[in-house]
């Protein structure tokens, strides 16, 4: 696997805070990578500085192998899907994804987002999904390199999100252009990636697939941050991970969530932290039982 | 009940508004008193006389003379309103520009008149003998600079709103700065631009202090057309009808402005 994209040691200064400190990332070619972290982690300014809206402090940006990060936006063959999508409003569906290259043949992109027939729509016509995939057909259009994704979901409603979600997975096989997705979803990161790079306060804590970051996270802060996490005497022990059993660590049901396929428990130890512990829904449990927790010790996660 | 509290509006239109007009409109329809003020009988004469080619003239020079004053406002104050707009200080700005209405626009007129005239500051610091004063060029000097905030205001007021990731969107899908502000920033400023237009030209064509102490005797517009109609030449029908004439002018050309579908201001 090449890189397409690739970041050297990139670091932002804002007059009051660092941004970005010192990162490197290898984007492959026609991945799907995620960069996941709270807000005010850096994610959002690393997307900026790839797309050229900021420039760094230090470091180097390579696209193709070739440095751009002196470019202006408007010569970088990457594009942008922003967060509240910044559509054009005084154009039609068809003047937005021609907005780029007037006059081409757009038939093709609306027929790989599913807007045919929508041409000559106003914005104000269109539901929050088909604004994104306009906003989505007006970068592909141009084929870019790498597609730069800003949170492009969280616009959406709950219910249509994880619709949504499905359907840009499915399009980036389909069309196999490489996307750089911000997030701060855990979810929707593990569920879309290829591989997320995990930020926090600036650095990049965990580079990996979504089954490495979630099953063996290299820090607290990853541990904590994808998934829930019991800390039981300093040791990290996901949810799943612990059994009722016989004998083990005595702790009191506070409470209890039927789901069907799983039940949710929530104990209390004697140390008095609580739990998180998902059952099988045979094991019928009433808040005020006292059970007993083990666990395997290589399910432990310790930093 | 709703209609009580309407009625304080209603009073001050009629009041304000329609009286006035009314009162105009049956001057404009009388005939001239001998030492002014009107007389019977009713006649229509008042506006066949202003078919008369000279006052033709007059009335093309007003429009003209309007439409550069308002084309040159459009030009100076949209890259102003700009600067303003994107500024990091923009109250000081505003500031600056409304500044000049807390004097007198006369006084206005009049330094530009100590400014211009032959014997005046910049012809003797430059040792010219420019003719700068009493020209059609001093007068659509004197009128953008006397409504150029009724242009930038309105423009600022948009290019504030616009929202900056529409111009970043325009550079990520490779459009360079100036393409981006013919591209985006002037058709989202539209309705900006088009009410600057409509608060420069309707003052400027019916303007009779600028040309009266700019331009001198040879351009005279409907205002001071109007004004000499009440003053020395005491024909109060005649000034009437000619300061609705300018009024039907001034709005006819507004909706032939406004064709585009939008709302008037």
């Amino acid at each position: 696997m090449t890189a397409i994209l690739e970041l050297r040691g990139v670091s932002k200064e804002f007059p009051s805070h660092r941004a970005v400190e010192n990162l490197s990332l290898e984007i492959p070619r026609g991945a799907f990578f995620s960069l996941l972290g709270p807000s005010g982690c850096g994610k959002t300014t690393t997307l900026r500085m790839v797309a050229g809206f900021e420039s760094p402090t230090s470091g180097e940006i390579l696209l193709n192998g070739a440095r751009i990060d002196h470019l202006p936006p408007y010569k970088r063959n990457v594009n942008t899907v922003f967060q509240n999508y910044a559509l054009f409003p005084h154009l039609t569906v068809r003047g937005n994804v021609e907005f780029g290259r007037p006059k081409q043949d757009i038939k093709h992109v609306l027929e790989q987002v599913h807007l045919t027939g929508k041409e000559s729509r106003r914005l104000h016509e269109l539901s929050g999904g088909e604004r994104q995939r306009v906003a989505l057909a007006r970068s592909l259009v141009l084929e870019p390199d790498v597609l730069l994704l800003d949170e492009p979901l969280s616009a959406l409603d709950p219910l249509l999100r994880k619709e949504v979600r499905a359907e840009l997975k499915e399009l980036q096989r389909r069309v196999g252009v490489t996307f750089l997705f911000v997030t701060h979803d855990q979810e929707e990161a593990l569920a879309l990636s290829d591989q997320i790079a995990v930020m926090n306060e600036g650095v990049v804590e965990q580079i990996g697939t979504p089954q490495e970051i979630y099953q063996s996270p290299k820090t607290k802060f990853v541990a904590s941050f994808l998934g829930a996490m019991n800390w039981i005497d300093g040791a990290g022990i996901r949810p799943e991970c612990l059994r009722i059993t016989r004998e083990g660590l005595p702790a009191v049901v506070t409470d209890s969530v039927f789901l069907g396929s799983v039940v949710h428990i929530q104990a209390k130890l004697e140390s008095g932290e609580q739990v998180r512990a998902q059952v099988a829904p045979d094991q019928a449990l009433k808040p005020g039982e006292t059970v007993f927790l083990s666990w395997n010790r290589c399910d432990e996660k310790r930093f | 009940m709703k209609n009580v509290f309407k009625a304080p509006a209603w009073l001050l239109m009629i009041a304000t508004f329609f009286i006035p007009m009314a009162i105009i409109a049956i001057y404009s329809l009388l005939t001239r008193g001998g030492y002014g003020g009107i007389e019977r009988p009713f006649t229509l004469e008042n506006y066949t006389r202003l078919f008369d080619p000279l006052y033709g003239v007059i009335f093309a020079r007003s429009v003209w003379i309007a439409a550069v004053a308002t084309f040159l406002c459009l030009l100076l104050g949209f890259p102003l309103a700009l600067f303003i707009a994107r500024s990091d200080r923009k109250n000081f700005w505003l500031a600056l520009v409304i500044l000049p209405f807390w004097t007198s626009f006369l006084i206005r007129l009049y330094a530009w008149m100590f400014l211009l005239r032959d014997t005046g500051l910049i012809n003797t610091l430059f040792h010219t003998h420019l003719p700068m004063l009493y020209n059609n060029g001093a007068v659509i000097l004197g009128l953008v600079y006397g409504y150029l905030p009724f242009a930038v205001l309105p423009m600022y007021a948009t290019l504030e709103r616009l929202d900056n990731t529409l111009l970043e969107a325009a550079a990520d899908l490779g459009a360079t700065p100036l393409a981006a502000l013919y591209r985006v920033t002037i058709p989202l400023a539209m309705p900006g631009i088009r009410a600057a237009a409509i608060l420069t030209f309707v003052p400027c064509i019916g303007t009779y202090l600028t040309s009266d102490l700019l331009g001198g005797s040879k351009t005279i517009l409907i205002g001071n057309l109007v004004q000499n109609q009440f003053t020395t030449a005491r024909d109060w029908p005649f000034g009437a009808a000619a300061s609705l004439v300018l009024m039907a002018v001034a709005l006819g050309l507004l909706f032939l402005a406004k064709r585009r579908g939008e709302e008037l201001l």
